[in-house]
C-alpha cells in the first residue's frame, strides 16, 4: 500500500477545511441571526411533538440540504439549543448525510437509475426509523 | 483565465457567505440592535468551536495519511460475512467527495460487489470519524455512540433490502 507523505496529508486536510470554511462561517452567522430573531417558543409551535411528523420534517429538510456534515452538526446543535426536538434533529442529521438529491444524477448515471432511486428512497425512510430508535434508546438510559 | 472561468472556480460556499454577509450589512444599517445581538451570538459560538475545528483538522490529517482509497478497495474484495464487515469499515474510513467513489464502486460492481454492499458502503460514509469532536460537543458521547451503532445496523438492513428490490 502506497501512503502519502505527512506534508501532503496536512495539505489535503488544510484544503478540505478551507473548502468548507465559508460554509461554516456563513452557517454560524445565519444560525446566530435566526436564534436572535425567533424566540424558542417558535420552534415548539413548528414541531408538534408528534414522533412521525417531527422526524418527517427533519428528514425532509435534511434531504434537500447540501453541504459538509460539519454544517449540519452546527445547525442541528444550535437548533437543539433553541428547543427543536432531538427526534427532528436526528432525522435531519441522518438524512443530510445519507440522502443525496444533488448527487442523484451522477449516482444514476454511474450506478444505475433504479439503484440510485431505491437507495435514496430507502435512506430517506431509514432516517426516520434511525431517529426514532436512537432517541428511544438514548431516552431509556 | 477569463472572468467567467474565474467565477466558476469560486465555490458555492463563498456565494453563501457573501449573501449572509450582505444580510448583516443591511442589518447594521436598518436594525442595529439585531445586528449586535446576532454578532454577540456568533462570537460565542466561534469561541466554542475553534478548539473543535483544530481537533477535526488533526483527525483529517491522520485519516489522510493512514487510509487511502487503494487500502479500502483492497479490503472490499473479501468474501462472505467478512465482506459486510469490511464494507461497513470501508464506508466509515472513506473520505473525500462522494462522487469520487462512484466510479470506483462501479468498477468493483463489475468485479462482483453487489448493489446491497454498495448501498451499505455509501450509507456508512455518513459516519465521519474526523467530525466526531463536533458531534460530541453538540450532542454528547452517549448519543453519538448510539446513533453510530443504529446507523451501522441499518446500513446492513438497507443493503439486504436493496439486494432484494434490485432482483425484482
Amino acid at each position: 500500500m502506497q501512503k502519502i507523505s505527512v506534508k501532503e496529508a496536512i495539505l489535503r486536510a488544510g484544503k478540505g477545511l478551507w473548502k468548507v470554511f465559508p460554509m461554516i462561517l456563513g452557517t454560524i452567522l445565519l444560525v446566530s441571526l435566526i436564534s436572535t430573531l425567533f424566540p424558542k417558543s417558535f420552534y415548539t409551535i413548528l414541531f408538534s411533538k408528534n414522533i412521525i411528523l417531527d422526524s418527517f420534517i427533519g428528514s425532509l429538510v435534511g434531504s434537500i440540504s447540501v453541504g459538509n456534515p460539519i454544517t449540519s452538526y452546527i445547525f442541528g446543535g444550535e437548533m437543539l439549543n433553541q428547543g427543536v426536538s432531538l427526534l427532528a434533529i436526528t432525522a435531519f442529521l441522518v438524512a443530510w448525510v445519507t440522502v443525496g438529491i444533488i448527487q442523484l444524477p451522477a449516482e444514476s448515471m454511474i450506478l444505475g437509475k433504479k439503484f440510485a432511486f431505491l437507495r435514496n428512497l430507502s435512506a430517506f425512510i431509514l432516517s426516520i426509523i434511525v431517529a426514532i430508535i436512537t432517541v428511544s434508546i438514548v431516552g431509556a438510559f | 483565465m477569463d472572468f467567467k472561468n474565474k467565477l466558476k472556480r469560486i465555490g458555492s460556499g463563498w456565494y453563501f457567505l457573501v449573501i449572509v454577509s450582505l444580510i448583516y450589512i443591511l442589518l447594521v444599517i436598518f436594525k442595529q440592535d439585531l445586528f449586535f445581538s446576532s454578532l454577540n451570538f456568533f462570537y460565542r459560538i466561534m469561541l466554542k468551536i475553534i478548539p473543535i475545528l483544530i481537533s477535526v483538522f488533526v483527525l483529517m490529517v491522520l485519516i489522510n495519511y493512514f487510509i487511502t482509497p487503494k487500502f479500502i478497495m483492497k479490503h472490499l474484495r473479501e468474501k462472505g460475512f467478512k465482506k459486510w464487515f469490511f464494507v461497513v469499515i470501508g464506508g466509515i474510513l472513506s473520505s473525500g467527495p462522494i462522487y469520487m467513489w462512484y466510479p470506483l464502486l462501479a468498477d468493483l460492481k463489475s468485479k462482483g460487489l453487489n448493489y446491497g454492499l454498495i448501498a451499505c458502503f455509501l450509507y456508512n460514509r455518513a459516519i465521519k470519524i474526523p467530525l466526531i469532536p463536533f458531534a460530541i460537543f453538540y450532542f454528547g458521547w452517549k448519543y453519538i455512540m448510539v446513533l453510530s451503532f443504529v446507523m451501522i445496523f441499518m446500513s446492513i438492513i438497507q443493503g439486504i433490502i436493496i439486494n432484494k428490490l434490485m432482483e425484482v
